[in-house]
């Protein structure tokens, strides 16, 4: 899956074209399984309440007040009062890109870098403790997010290159190994200096220091004076530009890549390829760390260490992200907003009706049909070549999109 | 102390049965890493059978014995999507799984929220709300210990897996197509085949292992926590008892008494005077795994061909 074939290079902007199609395919199904799923939902409860509607009432309903939501997202005009929508949708997406580059930086040296989440909760440790403890500027929390999140990652590293552990393992065990840790740290029995008693969180940035808040920004007035969005989005989209240099440009990436498509050929071409899947997984951890410290350093959010059996679910979103973009740093942009926008579009559907978590479904349904997206890569491919005959390979894959709702 | 020998017989049973069919799954040649999604869709459709045969007025008895059999078929369903993904698409296996794993979490808390028919994913079926057929019946009482009716199923399970692994030809097959699928394919053994039922038997004992997780214990259960990891737990007992039956027994035990102390630790005295927090103890069985993963990983005896999707054309 990771191990992109580059191919030569004649044929690298037809494969890109193609990989770009594979992805737009895999969305398209899990917007149409999304539809589907709410369809169901929506003659379920209609059908729970007693009463008899047209499959024609049905389906506009469905799509007044469900699916129109997941596809407008935090632009749904309903929701977006002083850009409350597009403010919430900034928030989510920059984290985001961040775990997807997470994932998708360890995917260019062959790695599946599953402990996103543990990093990205080792990561919010630091940048909360700098802040609410320390108080430092918001950059230093930042960097400090940063560091958390690379031991985090390195261990996994370091497992697979010294002990010959596989790194999925080892994320996993870790990923649980650091919620409970900073969960613990966090809470003290309910009397850890950064818990708050009366909100079971931790202290409100605002309260408890200012200075480590990120920077706000507006556009006009468009999102009123109370509550403006935090740079994080930039910061984010700019950390995507530097690490697609550091893949694409730099020596260091070039490594990587090769112990990525190739072990062997690259151990024997001299390159160190323990030494690169160790800082592989601790720039990895890095990133996804970091992007904890966007989150919650823009003061929107607290850490709930008594919601201790759930891992956050940005760090597995950051596989879809990933996965979606095929592991190009740009392409994680657009890939994370796309998740942010469905995800947030979800909590904007009427709850009575449609659960929120029908979005987390399509997602779901996404790094599903991902995982063998190669295959409508290849079909794609030939259709573009001409090839019609091949055609016929799409379908047997759309299958197991339409029973991912069962 | 009663009662940390319950918990640890509850744990053991749910860690060996699940860790049981993922042993079945990765000894055909595919990794499920989904064993946690496969578990909380047992554990769903289970606990609504309960409700509704509750509602049916069935007898406990069939009862029970028919809402196990609802949690293995859902469990086999979803798995089949495991299977269809990794074996006859030949997808990534890893991430498939971990697709299963946040799909399911999502299906369920929209299933359970539609069941109950407002925005809370938390199920209901203790015996206060079911008179006739409760979280109650699955177990049974020896003297002052509570024994459910997983255990007995597992240590059956237990039995049936070694025979089936090591004296029969099914169970060498199987073996033979995670060790060596071209091999195997050579003497006329249909690989896709066996791994098929190397996926399904891990979908089965999933989901009857999720079911055995949440319902004995507890009156009712929210979905929003998925299984809490147990799944993932598993996947460290199957590798800690190194694929092989009756390790992975011993090794359930050992993971189990660390999750039972969890529960309980405050109720025993020397425990509670320790006055460590609760999570200390849940996370133990997570180091510990890594620890014996760090001194045996370079001997393991993992399948050697687990993970590679097998290509009849690159025999």
């Amino acid at each position: 899956m990771a191990n992109k074939p580059m191919g030569a290079r004649l044929g690298n902007m037809k494969s890109a074209t193609g990989t770009l199609l594979a992805s737009l395919l895999c969305i398209l199904i899990g917007l149409v399984v999304g539809f589907v799923v709410l369809l169901v939902l929506g003659a379920v409860t209609v059908a729970q309440s007693g009463e008899s509607m047209s499959f024609g009432d049905l389906l506009s309903t469905t799509w007044h007040s469900g699916f129109k939501a997941i596809l407008h997202g935090g632009f749904y005009a309903n929701a977006n009062v002083m850009g409350m929508g597009v403010r919430m949708e900034i928030l989510q997406a920059a984290p985001l890109i961040m775990t997807g580059l997470s994932v998708a930086f360890a995917f260019k040296t062959g790695l599946f870098n599953i402990g996103a989440a543990g990093q990205y909760t080792v990561g919010a440790y630091f940048a909360l403790y700098c802040a609410i403890m320390l108080k430092l500027p918001w950059w230093v929390c930042l960097l400090a997010s940063a560091l958390g999140g690379a031991i985090w990652g390195a261990i996994p590293g370091i497992f697979k290159a010294l002990l010959n552990v596989n790194e999925v393992i080892t994320a996993i065990m870790f990923n649980w190994i650091g919620l409970y840790a900073v969960n613990t740290l966090i809470y003290q029995a309910g009397t850890g200096p950064m818990f708050n008693v009366n909100t079971t969180k931790t202290h409100t940035l605002a309260a408890a220091s200012p200075d480590s808040m990120l920077p706000t920004f507006n556009v006009g007035n468009y999102f009123g004076n109370m509550f403006k969005p935090s740079i994080g989005i930039f910061i984010a989209i700019g950390v995507a530009i530097l690490v697609w240099i550091l893949i694409n440009k730099t020596t260091f990436g070039y490594e990587l890549k090769a112990c990525g498509h190739n072990k062997e050929a690259a151990r024997y071409a001299g390159i160190n390829e323990k030494k690169n899947i160790i800082l592989s997984m601790t720039i990895a951890g890095a990133l996804a760390g970091f992007g904890a410290g966007l989150f919650y350093l823009s003061g929107s959010k607290e850490w709930e260490p008594l919601v201790s059996t759930i891992l956050p679910a940005t760090g597995f979103n950051g596989i879809s992200v990933a996965l979606l973009a095929s592991s190009n740093p740009i392409g994680a942009i657009f890939s994370a907003i796309f998740i942010a926008h469905i995800t947030v579009g979800g909590g904007f559907m009427t709850a009575k009706l449609f659960p929120s978590e029908v979005a987390d479904i399509i997602s779901g349904v996404v790094i599903y049909l991902c995982a063998f997206s190669l295959l409508f890569k290849g079909s794609i491919l030939k259709l573009l070549g001409g090839k019609t005959k091949e055609a016929k390979a799409v379908k047997p894959a759309k299958n197991p999109g339409k029973g991912g709702d069962a | 102390m009663w009662l940390l020998l319950k918990y640890t017989l509850l744990y053991t049973c749910v860690l060996m049965l699940v860790a049981l069919g993922g042993m079945f799954s990765e000894r055909s040649g595919v990794i499920n890493i989904a064993l946690e999604g496969i578990m909380v869709i047992g554990a769903l459709l289970g606990v609504i059978m309960i409700n509704i045969l509750n509602a049916a007025g069935v007898h406990p008895v069939l009862g029970v014995i028919i809402t196990i059999l609802c949690a293995a078929i859902a469990g086999a369903l979803y798995s089949s999507l495991l299977a269809f993904s990794a074996i006859n698409l030949k997808a990534d296996q890893t991430i498939g799984g971990t697709a299963l794993n946040l799909l399911a979490t999502a299906v369920a808390m929209v299933i359970a929220k539609r069941v109950n028919g407002n925005d809370s994913p938390k199920i209901t079926y203790s015996s206060n709300t079911n008179p006739v057929l409760n979280a109650n019946h699955f177990s049974f009482q020896i003297g002052p210990l509570t024994i459910n009716w997983f255990l007995v199923l597992g240590i059956v399970i237990l039995v049936a897996a070694w025979f089936i692994l090591y004296r029969s030809r099914f169970g060498m097959r199987l073996m033979a197509c995670g060790e060596h699928p071209q091999a195997a394919d050579s003497v006329g053994i249909n690989v896709y085949k066996m791994r098929w039922a190397g996926v399904l038997i891990s979908g089965v004992l999933g989901g009857i292992g999720g079911m055995a997780y949440v319902v004995p214990a507890v009156g009712d259960w929210n979905f929003e926590q998925g299984v809490a990891g147990m799944g993932f737990l598993a996947l460290a007992v199957m590798i800690f008892g190194q694929w092989k039956p009756v390790n992975i027994a011993l090794a359930s035990v050992f993971f189990a008494i660390f999750r039972a102390m969890a529960n309980i630790f405050d109720s025993i005295p020397f425990l509670a005077a320790l006055g460590w927090p609760k999570e200390i103890y849940n996370m133990m069985p997570f180091i510990a795994s890594m620890l014996v993963l760090a001194f045996t990983s370079r001997k393991s005896r993992a399948p050697k061909a687990e993970g590679i999707p097998y290509d009849k054309g690159s025999r």
